[in-house]
Parts: C-alpha cells; sequence; structure tokens
C-alpha cells in the first residue's frame, strides 16, 4: 500500500501535545478588539506588503495527480493513513481548534499562529505533488473530505481559514498549466506557506457560480479584471487570490497576486457565521492581469472545479452537524426537567435521532461523491445531490442544536449558537474551497 | 473507502430487474385489484429463485439466507449475503412490494428461522415458506407485551392466543409465532415457535383489506390449543433474562435493511415514472448546485433523489455492517427509518407532481403512495425506529426512555 503522504507530515504532529501547542504556537485567545469595522467601513485599495511568486524561467511540465482504481467492493472502512488522520486531526480540532472557536468568532480573527500550525500539519503539502517539494502522489479527494470534517468539527470559521490555502494548492495542482505550479505551488511547501483563497460569490441574490458578473476582457498584455466578490474567506489577507470571472462568455479562475498591484479594493464583509475566517467583500476595477494569470489550458473544467469545492463545503457541514450531535447528547442527558433527564422524552430523544440520521446521510452521500472523483468517474451527480441535502439537513442540525438546549441554546456559554450561524453557510457559499 | 455496488452482483441485480419488470409489473394492477386472489405466476418464479439459490456457490440470497447476527468479526471486507439480498429486494420492490412479499419460501419468517434456529432445526424447516406473526390486537410496537401463550405439555407446546398481521399468513407453509413461556417473567420468557400450516388449532379465520400492498395476504390467526413438537421452539428454550428476548429482536437487525430497500426499491420507480411523465413538456432531470433558478419540479426531483440515495447509502451501509459481522442495530434502525419515510414521501410528492394522472389508475403511482405507507410500519414503525437508535445514542435502556 501507499502511504498517503500526509500521514507522513502528520505523524510529526503526534509528537507535540496538544495544549503545549496553545501556548508554543500563541493560540490561547488573543483578543484583539480590533479592525473589524464591518460594512461600516468603505474599501480600502488592497496593498498588503505580501509574498512576491517569482516567475521561473525554467518551468517542469505539468503534474497531474493520477486517480485511484475503483475497488471490487463496497467498502466503508477508512484505510490506515486515512484513520490516521483523522485521529490526529480530531485532537488538533478538540485541542487547539476548540478552545479557540469562541473567542476567535468573537473578535473576527484568526488566533495568531494557527496558520503555523497548519504548516506543521503539513496541510497544503498534501495538495502537492512531489515534483513541486509536496507529498501527494494520487489525487485523494475523500481524504480532503475527512480533513475539512474533522477541522470543521472544531470550528467550521478557522476550518474555514485553514482550508482556503490548501484549496488553492489543490486547485492549482488540478488545473494549472506547468508555468503556473512551478511559480505558485514550491511556495506552499515553505515553512510558511502564503495564505490564499478562491473568490466565487458575488453580493447578489440567487447567485449562481456558473454565472459571475465578474468580467475578464482581453488586452494587449493579458487580461482587464472587473467586479465583486463577496464572502472571500481570508480576502484582506490572501497573497494570491483565485477570482472567478466570466470570459468571453465562459467562467474561468484567474490567478491575481495581491502584492504590489492596484485595481483592488476590499472591506471586511462580515456575516452571520464565519467570522473567524474573515470575511471579505472585493472591488476589482480595471485591474490588469498579465496573459499567464488565467488558470489552466485545455483541460479546465469549471464545473468539475466548483463540484470538488463543493465535497468540501460538505465536508464542513458534516464536521459541524457531528458536532453538534456529539455535544447535545451529554446535554440532554444531564439537564433535568420535571424530575429527570430531558433526554427521557420522546420529543426530544427524537430529534437527537433525526440529527443522527441526517447527518450520517450528508457524510454517505459526501463521501460516495468524493470516492467517485478520486477514482477518476463521473461525480456532477452525486456532488449536486450531496450539496443539496447538506444544504438542507446542516441548517436544520444547526436549529435542532439550539432548540435542543433552548434558551441555554441561545446564548453565547454554549457554541451552539455559534454552529447555528455557521451551518447555515453551507448552502449560502461557494468559494474558498477545493477538494 | 468505495461506496459502489460491487461488479459480482451485477448479475443478481439484473435478474431481479427482469422478473420486477417482466413478471411483477404487467400483473401489478391486476392484483390489487384482485384482492386475496392468489398470484399464481409467482409458483414458477419461486422455483427460478430456489434454483439460484441452491446453485449459488456465495451462499445465495434471500429472507431464509441472512447472515446469522452474532457472528465473528469477518476477515477481511465482505460483501455478502444481506447486501446482496438488499439489492434483489430494492429490485423485486421497482417492480410491486405486495408480490414481492408473495413470493413462496422468502416470508419473514425464513429470516426468523435463520437467525435464531439450530443447525438441526435449520436443516429441517430451512426450505418451508414461513410467516412471521408477532403483533395481536392488544399488542403491536410492544412486542414484549404479547398475551399469546406456549405451555409446555410432554413432548409438545400448546399454544393459545390470536395473531393479526401475518403476510402471507394464508399461503405460507408454516407460521413463526411468538408466544410466551410465563407471562409474568416478562419480555425473556417470549419466544419463537414454528407451527406448520395444518397444526390442529390453527386457522386463519380473516384475511385483512387494506389500503396497499393488497396483492400480498395479510391474515388473522386463532391459536386454540395448538399443539406443536417441542423441537420447533426456535432457539434456546430457557427463560434466560440474558438473552431471551433479545434473540427474538435479533431478527430485525438483519430484516430491517431489508425493508429498507423495499422501499428504496417502491421510491426509485416513483421517481423514474414521474421523469418519463415529465420529459414530454420538456422538464428534464437537471443537476445544479444552484438549484433555486430551476423550475420548482426540478429542484423538488434533485431533492426527492437526494434523499432517495441517502436512505439507499444508509440501508447498504446496515447490511455491510452485519455481512462484516459488525453490530448493527443502530444502523439497521437508521436505514429503516430513513427508507421508511422518505419512500413514503416520495411516492405521495410523485402523485400530486403528476396531478391528475398520478392520482389516478392508469398508471401506477397512486398505488405505489398507497403500498409505500407499509414499509414506514411493519418490521418496527418509524417511531420505534426512533426510539432504538435514540436509546443507542444516548445509552438509555427501555425503561428510561420509553
Amino acid at each position: 500500500m501507499t502511504r498517503d503522504p500526509i500521514g507522513l507530515a502528520l505523524s510529526l504532529m503526534n509528537r507535540v501535545a496538544g495544549q503545549a501547542w496553545l501556548d508554543r504556537l500563541g493560540l490561547r485567545p488573543v483578543v484583539e478588539k480590533t479592525a473589524y469595522q464591518g460594512t461600516r467601513a468603505g474599501f480600502r485599495t488592497l496593498a498588503l506588503a505580501g509574498r512576491e511568486f517569482r516567475r521561473v524561467n525554467e518551468w517542469l511540465p505539468k503534474q497531474r495527480l493520477p486517480a485511484k482504481a475503483p475497488a471490487d467492493l463496497f467498502n466503508l472502512t477508512l484505510d490506515e493513513d486515512q484513520q490516521m488522520i483523522v485521529d490526529s486531526l480530531h485532537r488538533f480540532a478538540r485541542d487547539t481548534l476548540r478552545p479557540a472557536a469562541a473567542a476567535a468568532d468573537e473578535a473576527a480573527t484568526i488566533p495568531a499562529g494557527l496558520f503555523a500550525a497548519a504548516a506543521e500539519l503539513g496541510l497544503t503539502l498534501y495538495a502537492v505533488p512531489e515534483a513541486f517539494g509536496g507529498v501527494a502522489e494520487t489525487a485523494s479527494p475523500v481524504t480532503s473530505v475527512l480533513i475539512a470534517e474533522q477541522l470543521a468539527w472544531g470550528d467550521m470559521g478557522l476550518a474555514s481559514a485553514l482550508l482556503a490555502p490548501f484549496s488553492v494548492a489543490q486547485a492549482i495542482t488540478r488545473w494549472g498549466s506547468g508555468e503556473q505550479q512551478s511559480r505558485y505551488l514550491p511556495a506552499f511547501c515553505e515553512e510558511s506557506p502564503p495564505l490564499a483563497t478562491i473568490a466565487i460569490d458575488e453580493p447578489t441574490p440567487l447567485f449562481d457560480p456558473l454565472k459571475p458578473a465578474t468580467s475578464a476582457t482581453v488586452t494587449g498584455s493579458g487580461y482587464c479584471l472587473n467586479g465583486f466578490k463577496s464572502g472571500v474567506v481570508l480576502g484582506a489577507e490572501s497573497d494570491l487570490i483565485l477570482v472567478a470571472a466570466e470570459l468571453h462568455g465562459r467562467p474561468r479562475l484567474f490567478l491575481v497576486e495581491t502584492a504590489g498591484t492596484d485595481g483592488i479594493r476590499v472591506k471586511p464583509d462580515p456575516a452571520m457565521g464565519l467570522r473567524a475566517a474573515k470575511l471579505a467583500r472585493l472591488e476589482f476595477k480595471d485591474l490588469r492581469l498579465p496573459a499567464d494569470a488565467l488558470l489552466g489550458g485545455d483541460d479546465f473544467d469549471y464545473q468539475a472545479m466548483l463540484d470538488l469545492g463543493t465535497l468540501l463545503r460538505c465536508g464542513l457541514a458534516i464536521g459541524s452537524a457531528q458536532a453538534v450531535l456529539d455535544y447535545v447528547i451529554p446535554y440532554c442527558n444531564e439537564r433535568e426537567a420535571f424530575g429527570e433527564p430531558i433526554s427521557h422524552r420522546q420529543s426530544v430523544a427524537f430529534m437527537i435521532s433525526d440529527l443522527a440520521i441526517e447527518t450520517d446521510s450528508m457524510r454517505l452521500l459526501t463521501w460516495r461523491a468524493a470516492a467517485r472523483a478520486e477514482t477518476g468517474q463521473s461525480f456532477h451527480r452525486e456532488a449536486c445531490l450531496a450539496h443539496l441535502l447538506c444544504s438542507e439537513k446542516a441548517v436544520a442540525a444547526g436549529s435542532h442544536g439550539v432548540q435542543l438546549l433552548g434558551g441555554h441554546g441561545f446564548v453565547r456559554e454554549h457554541p451552539v449558537e455559534r454552529w447555528y450561524r455557521d451551518l447555515r453557510s453551507v448552502a449560502t457559499l461557494y468559494g474558498g474551497v477545493h477538494a | 473507502m468505495y461506496l459502489e455496488i460491487p461488479r459480482k452482483f451485477g448479475a443478481i441485480v439484473h435478474q431481479a430487474q427482469q422478473v420486477a419488470r417482466s413478471v411483477f409489473r404487467p400483473i401489478s394492477r391486476k392484483y390489487d385489484l384482485a384482492e386475496h386472489a392468489y398470484p399464481q405466476e409467482l409458483d414458477m418464479f419461486a422455483a427460478i429463485m430456489d434454483g439460484m439459490n441452491d446453485g449459488a456457490a456465495d451462499g445465495g440470497a434471500g429472507a431464509g439466507k441472512l447472515a446469522r447476527s452474532g457472528g465473528k468479526p469477518s476477515e477481511g471486507n465482505v460483501n455478502g449475503t444481506n447486501m446482496k439480498t438488499v439489492l434483489g429486494l430494492t429490485e423485486l420492490c421497482w417492480g410491486d412490494v405486495g408480490l414481492a412479499l408473495s413470493i413462496p419460501r422468502q416470508g419473514l419468517g425464513n429470516s426468523a428461522i435463520a437467525a435464531v434456529a439450530s443447525e438441526a432445526q435449520l436443516a429441517r424447516l430451512g426450505n418451508t415458506w414461513a410467516a412471521m406473526a408477532i403483533t395481536e390486537p392488544g399488542a403491536g410496537s410492544d412486542s414484549a407485551a404479547i398475551r399469546t401463550t406456549a405451555t409446555l405439555d410432554g413432548d409438545h407446546y400448546v399454544i393459545n392466543g390470536e395473531k393479526i398481521y401475518v403476510t402471507a399468513g394464508e399461503r405460507a407453509n408454516a407460521v413463526v409465532v411468538w408466544a410466551t413461556l410465563d407471562r409474568s417473567k416478562g419480555r425473556a420468557a417470549i419466544k419463537s415457535f414454528v407451527v406448520e400450516k395444518g397444526t390442529p388449532g390453527m386457522a386463519v379465520v380473516r384475511l385483512e383489506k387494506k389500503l396497499g400492498i393488497r396483492a400480498s395476504d395479510t391474515a388473522a390467526i386463532r391459536f386454540d390449543n395448538c399443539r406443536v413438537p417441542k423441537e420447533n421452539l426456535l432457539g434456546d428454550p430457557e427463560i434466560s433474562v440474558d438473552k431471551g428476548f433479545a434473540g427474538a429482536m435479533q431478527t430485525f437487525d438483519n430484516t430491517r435493511p431489508v425493508v429498507a430497500g423495499m422501499a428504496i426499491g417502491l421510491a426509485r420507480a416513483a421517481l423514474e415514472k414521474t421523469r418519463e411523465l415529465l420529459a414530454p413538456v420538456g422538464l428534464e432531470p437537471d443537476y445544479q448546485l444552484q438549484t433555486w433558478q430551476q423550475p420548482a419540479v426540478i429542484r423538488e426531483l434533485q431533492l426527492l433523489e437526494a434523499e432517495l440515495e441517502a436512505a439507499r447509502l444508509l440501508t447498504l451501509r446496515a447490511a455491510w455492517m452485519a455481512d462484516n459481522g459488525q453490530p448493527n442495530s443502530k444502523e439497521a434502525s437508521m436505514a429503516k427509518a430513513k427508507a421508511g419515510r422518505v419512500g413514503n414521501a416520495i411516492t405521495l410528492r410523485c402523485v400530486e407532481l403528476c396531478g391528475s394522472l398520478g392520482y389516478g389508475e392508469t398508471e401506477l403511482l397512486e398505488k405505489w403512495a398507497r403500498d409505500s405507507k407499509i414499509l414506514d410500519i411493519f418490521e418496527g414503525t418509524q417511531q420505534i425506529q426512533l426510539l432504538i437508535i435514540a436509546r443507542r445514542l444516548l445509552g438509555k435502556s427501555s425503561s428510561e426512555l420509553k
């Protein structure tokens, strides 16, 4: 059996006790009650003293990770490496993300050191082929979904922030040209990888990710980008943004480096939930892009790109719904009313049964779609079914969670009101993810 | 991880689909209208199915072949009899649920025998067609409250009481009857007995007229000093608090995924027919991530399909766990609860989407909407499944979470 590369990276983690991490990486709630003033703040020019990506003169031919061979039998067992990843990330989520989540939500910021922790986990390494410094040998959307589940069990907002650069690396590996891969992918394997994100959503009701209003026109030297993006995870922090825009009547992705550019303006776009992911609104005004900013070539498939994003989105939904389930069980067993635990009442107990049924429904639909993607089979139908089911059931899970705790569910002393807010995002956002 | 149906089951799925399409569908309406008439067309088919099972190198499929619970965990990954039976019944019920329930030698009693019989009993009774008699006029979901008694008298048990809702109760060659050895000892004293047809003292007193599955006979059976050989008690005759009732209930862990599969086949039939009727109007399925700009009916079909797919995968999981010797009581109930409710909801919605065409008898949609209701009731109602799941999740006994 080939060893799943992330397993190797994650094994590092076993040497570090979770609690120690909190202090060493500065993950204890460093609550910066600072600038997140929300929609009242106007757009400002995005001028990061950010990372510059060096053009390489001699690039490698493009690499595509091969699909795995389909199995002979139905099998729900995780392989050894997947199990290890799940176990390691569950500990990380429990010991690191969960304790930091409330303060991160409150301050709408990411604890200092969290990205360093993610780098140490080697998250992005696993999205990058060996030739560019990563450790990925095959495409593995299933493992990506498992990762999203575990991180989101800790906190969906923090998970979204951690998974945005991971997703960009995945997308460049999956779709980029040799030149683009040579320019960007090695950076994701450095000790402190760049921050990056995927900007798809736009501030319009019933937004269809297949039809971005943001447009790209051809210029003498490349492209010119105009439009708005909203709900962009790490939108003001990212060194590299993949931007969905229409080109010649078709949606495409553009690689936008933020260092030293003018033509991008940004303002915070705080939302109902996912506050730790620092959602931002971006405005592109006559942004000049070089000719090689267009992601991918002939094999680029925008729908498949969205479908792969959906798998990760569903993984986030499953993890958060599982968190709700795992929280309400002990709560309802301990909370007494009328002289006995409220879990002795069918009206309460049946809601918990339904939560479990629908969480597993979400999980199995998503796993199947991911397993089909991983083995090179068609998965558009399965991804759409998973997305619709997760959209419906995720929001119900959040609602059930708050309801089961009653008034306690409505106050911030318990995390379920945050999960309620986060879970609403599943049906709402399309950007920031790629399995 | 891989969640596709293995290729090796392609043949049985194909065969079952042929039977559903060529044997069941053409006579589906006929026996819905002619309630209580015996569908003779099934005799020949049953013989074919027996032949398939006897010849199968991997243990075959069907009610009498379901894995016996409590086995040792298997070595490696197994896709076996439980999954195969679920897949087969799913296809057959795509054809007709009532007829599928009337296939000789595929009764629930056969599953009970397979689950708890000793080797000797299996050899003697394994090839009979056995119905299952649990429910009584005063005891439905509360199986532990049954009043039918079995009293040891020499080499025989003497059975007295009344059973209702016995599927295939008139047509089967035997009935597996649940009765108590001692009402004062509660559920531990409940045992199951095989009573062969023609045993003096057993009489079918009534056939029910029903909402759906009219092709299947549902009998009320009376036992008046009905004497059965004591070897016909399935499993252990001792009244043991540890094993007694649980042993009898084990049957359900294997049969619930099968009933879930039945609901899935039926619901799939309704969805497919609805799509077929919608196509000429220009409404074809179109899978989208953003579904709110689609026609309402297309979004609804995508959602129903997602719900059905969830039920299907939960069911495959439960069957897969049984095949691999993993305890699956909670997962079997999750599958049954989900499939029962979405099967019912889907068939009812499909009638609505097709309007008077769906509601009328020209199509089978209205029949499927009637048939589907029983699948959320027998083998444990929706509410019983939720209760079982909740007790497992919350770690509660039946006296705590009632």
